[in-house]
């Protein structure tokens, strides 16, 4: 590992010797937070899974509903049918922040017609199930839509803070700990040097005196 | 605040979504796709793309990944599962483990 391009000064190690305690410190910090958003990213995908199998299943039945409603009735029918919400969905967004990972949160509210939006007449009974189908399919499509988007930006940032938490493992402490010893050991050389002039000057002396 | 939901596929079923106050547009190409959800992606906050689609628009879809809105998610449309593939390539990145489908693949 490639040392810093530093002067051997006292001054320069202190600041590197700060400087290394604070990249020890925030190295703890960020695996510690890779942890605990694994632990959570862990919960969240089998609940992700498992909204996805749900939402296949229901979306897949209420398609078939809708298909056999189509075949049943005319094309203006099915238009009158399918084109006014019986049931709207009123989306609450809201944003919540795990682990410093802003995500969307969203509450659904039904407000449910009395009835259906259109007259019985035309309209066949397959429409009416499709129709209900489709409502519970889209709720739980929006449930599922929050979970996968919180999947998806927690899985980012794990990425991103492991890239972190190498850099600092793998780069910046060993650069700086090689800095502080080679620092350390110019610094005790240079100290040596200076004591075996010392000595040698006073035996000079010592000599002359003679 | 509230949102408002689309969807944006290529059969006639998408029309199904209108009955759950979803708004439906139909669109034959991916590009054509890709074009509807930019001018969509503001307006809206829960917008459903068909699998096909979204396998080739995967790239473009990662940008939306920054901010919390739009929510942006495939629905199965009976083509393979996207949205399992997109599950599975986010475990595979973060965790680096396989701790949801390791049974079947064995």
């Amino acid at each position: 590992m490639a040392r810093l391009n530093v002067n051997p000064t006292r001054m320069e190690l202190k600041k590197l010797k700060q400087r290394l305690s604070t990249a020890k410190r925030g190295h703890k910090l960020l695996k510690d937070k890779s942890d605990e958003m694994i632990r959570r990213f862990s919960v969240m995908i089998k609940e992700n899974k498992r909204l996805r199998e749900q939402a296949k299943a229901m979306l897949a039945d209420a398609l078939k509903e809708f298909s056999s409603a189509r075949a049943l009735m005319g094309e203006a029918e099915t238009e009158n049918a399918f084109n006014m919400p019986s049931t709207s969905l009123n989306l609450e967004l809201d944003t919540e922040s795990i682990m410093n990972v802003i995500v969307p949160k969203i509450s659904v509210t039904a407000t449910k017609r009395s009835g259906m939006p259109y007259s019985y007449a035309n309209v066949t009974s397959e429409a009416d199930y499709s129709v209900k189908k489709i409502t519970e399919a889209i709720s739980v499509l929006v449930e599922l839509a929050v979970v996968e988007k919180k999947v998806q930006m927690l899985a980012e940032e794990i990425v991103r803070n492991k890239r972190r938490v190498n850099a600092l493992e793998y780069v910046m402490i060993p650069q700086l700990e090689e800095t502080i010893k080679y620092i350390n050991s110019k610094l005790g050389e240079n100290e040596r040097g200076a004591l075996t002039r010392l000595m040698k000057v006073k035996s000079m002396i010592n000599e002359r005196k003679d | 605040m509230t949102g408002k939901m689309a969807i944006i596929g290529s059969g006639d079923n998408v029309l199904a979504f209108k009955a759950g106050g979803v708004d439906a547009f139909t669109v034959n190409s991916a590009e054509k796709a890709r074009e509807k959800l930019r001018t969509l992606a503001k307006d809206y906050a829960v917008i459903f793309i068909t699998d096909g689609f979204c396998r080739e628009l995967s790239a473009y879809l990662k940008r939306f990944n920054e901010s919390a809105y739009p929510i942006i998610i495939p629905v199965p449309d009976g083509d393979g599962d996207y949205g399992m593939e997109l599950l599975r390539s986010a475990m595979e990145s973060a965790l680096g483990v396989d701790i949801l489908f390791g049974r079947e693949d064995k």
